[in-house]
């Protein structure tokens, strides 16, 4: 039986997840409302915001756009972003600690100040509504997560196994890719994944630099809500979810396994 | 690995080296000479500049002046991946993604060696350090001593002719240490590579040596044999560093071929005299005198310090007793098994023969750095 403090301590961590899971877990029901309104608690049952999510070339090629956009900008910020923390780790402290707050600046800047001085520049440049436009801004908005991903692998990293390498004859390029690679990847790996997300569902950079003919995916919901209140957000809201949980789980059940050996 | 040929080892030459690191400089004028096939160790206190010298030697870092040789060519600017040195690390310094298997076969693998050929190597070096059995292992798996070896073995498996091992044994308790010195020693003799060897443990370098060079402030003091170190040392420091001693210090006179001291009323007589005008130390070793009773017959050529027993340590194989003289100095006495017993607070007689007494010059620096 167990105790009055744990019983009240059970209920509050109860307390906790169902707020922070709460809204998330309103969106599923939603989903499949057979009216076309966003009210909560939904009436009857019906697929058809799905149907429409896969159909209407609206959603779909929004959808794809922010895949494509994400993806580059999650390989493009991992390679700059790991750079970035090999010469933060390991220049003078003092300088490293100068470059670093420099580097992060994208996260700490309000986005609206970035959206404008970006959408600014971009009307000069023609590059409003086009692909590199968002990859350009997305990456310089991921770098950071990237850097601070990395920087913490590469500091719990033990240079002398680079030392070690070389004497047993391995050369810069052969040592980082047997030895310094392998052993920072996770987190290279979760540096990719933060700036993946970054990208999929960045918002405000994306209203000022969009186009009719180039929309991403946030932009469309965004859109789509402001318009005409359609449940097909929530359909997708609950595929986002899905995915992310999955990946999650995923990334967990590695985890896992790893901890093991 | 026990092809003869290519188990040679290399000889280093290193001459005038000086190495400075912004305005500290680690090594002053150091030349050593080391044969092929020789177990040299550096030894020295923490900063002497031993390990440094092993960092030239395996390319982690670049003479300031000087030359450096290794198997009779200049190695002055070659990294260290073009070096062909195996290093031992006192970390061990495993990757910790690879098994030990994977590990050992790493060098292999960067000379281009596969299959059946690396594999037969990699089993081959294992056999050596006796881990066949770890190599599907992770070294995360393994104890500090079981690393060390895989370590060793990965460091001999392409048949370095030189093998540097900077404290290998450093982070190991005392009887796993003792039983890996005998290891290494093995290996050693079966190989014929030229081992190079970085310690402060004095009595570890005289387990495992040919040679040993020892280092105090950036200079080398001493190179020589473990006899030659302990009997005939050519400093105060070396006298100091290697083994026990018992130091005296007093006003000196030179009378023909002897050297006498006076510490207080007591006067002792040493065979041997200085050259130079170098103010003198005498040094006795621990073994080298023997404890008395007040009163005991004075043999020909003894001198005697009479003092108070203030230690006095069952060893086993012995006794060791701290002897406060007069002058308040302490002396060191080793008795062999069935000898006279003394307690603390015993008054008692340091005896020691004329011929057993190492005259040296004073360096007031050889105490403080000991410290």
């Amino acid at each position: 039986m167990p105790s009055f403090p744990r019983i009240l301590l059970g209920l509050f961590c109860l307390l906790v997840a169902i707020l922070l899971l709460a809204p998330t877990l309103v969106v599923i029901p939603m989903s499949f409302n057979e009216n076309k309104s966003l009210a909560f608690p939904p009436v009857g049952f019906s697929w058809q915001w799905y149907e429409n999510f896969f159909s209407n070339p609206d959603w779909t090629t929004s959808f794809v756009n922010s895949l494509i956009v994400a993806t580059i900008v999650a390989v493009l910020a991992t390679v700059l972003g790991t750079l970035a923390a090999f010469g933060v780790t390991r220049a003078a402290a003092r300088t490293g600690g100068l470059l670093r707050a420099l580097l992060i600046t994208p996260m700490v800047v309000p986005g609206v100040v970035l959206a404008i001085g970006i959408y600014a520049v971009y009307l000069d440049a023609h590059l409003v509504g086009t692909v590199t436009g968002f990859v350009l801004a997305h990456t310089m908005l991921a770098i950071p997560f990237v850097l601070i991903a990395v920087q913490a692998s590469l500091e719990v990293f033990d240079r002398r196994l680079e030392t070690a390498a070389a004497s047993l004859g391995a050369g810069r390029l052969t040592v980082f890719r047997t030895v310094t690679l392998p052993l920072i990847l996770p987190g290279l790996l979760s540096g990719a994944l933060f700036a993946f997300i970054t990208s999929f569902d960045e918002v405000i950079v994306a209203l000022f630099i969009t186009s009719p003919y180039l929309k991403t995916l946030p932009v469309q919901i965004y859109a789509s809500i402001t318009r005409d209140a359609d449940p097909t957000v929530a359909a997708v809201g609950t595929l986002l979810f899905l995915a992310t949980s999955l990946i999650i789980i995923a990334g967990l059940l590695i985890g896992m396994r790893r901890g093991r050996t | 690995m026990h092809d003869p040929k290519a188990a040679t080892g290399a000889a280093i030459d290193i001459s005038k080296a000086c190495k400075r690191y912004g305005r500290f400089t680690a090594l002053k004028d150091i030349d050593l000479h080391i044969r092929p096939g020789e177990f040299m160790t550096l030894l020295g206190p923490s900063g002497s500049g031993k390990t440094t010298t092993l960092n030239l030697i395996a390319g982690f870092t670049d003479i300031t002046s000087g030359t450096l040789e290794i198997g009779g060519k200049s190695v002055t600017g070659l990294p260290s991946h073009k070096r062909n040195i195996g290093v031992v690390f006192q970390h061990y310094a495993l990757f910790p993604h690879m098994t030990v298997g994977k590990n050992v076969a790493y060098p292999l693998t960067l000379r281009g060696l596969k299959g059946e050929e690396r594999d037969r190597r990699v089993r081959r070096a294992l056999d050596m350090v006796k881990m066949a059995d770890f190599a599907h292992r992770y070294p995360s798996e393994l104890s500090g001593g079981q690393q060390q070896r895989v370590a060793l073995a990965r460091a001999l498996v392409f048949d370095p002719p030189l093998l540097l091992m900077d404290e290998p044994l450093g982070a190991l308790d005392k009887k796993l240490r003792e039983w890996l010195q005998l290891e290494i020693k093995r290996i050693h003799r079966e190989l014929g590579t030229t081992f190079v060897y970085v310690t402060h443990d004095q009595e570890e370098a005289l387990v495992l040596s040919d040679r040993i060079a020892v280092f105090n402030g950036g200079r080398i003091e001493q190179i020589g044999t473990g006899r030659e170190l302990y009997d005939r040392p050519a400093t105060l420091f070396v006298g100091r560093f290697i083994g026990e001693s018992t130091v005296l210090r007093g006003k000196t006179q030179v009378c023909g071929d002897q050297t006498v001291m006076t510490l207080g009323e007591e006067t002792i007589t040493a065979n041997a005299r200085l050259a130079g005008g170098a103010q003198p130390v005498m040094l006795v070793r621990p073994e080298r005198a023997v404890l008395k009773r007040p009163g005991a017959e004075v043999l020909a050529g003894e001198n005697r310090l009479t003092g108070n027993v203030v230690e006095a340590i069952y060893l086993g194989s012995g006794s060791k007793y701290e002897v406060r003289l007069a002058d308040g100095t302490t002396a060191i006495v080793r008795s062999p098994l069935g000898a006279a017993d003394f307690a603390i607070g015993d008054a008692a007689e340091v005896a020691f023969a004329s011929q057993d007494i190492i005259l040296l010059p004073d360096d007031a620096s050889a105490d403080v750095t000991l410290t």
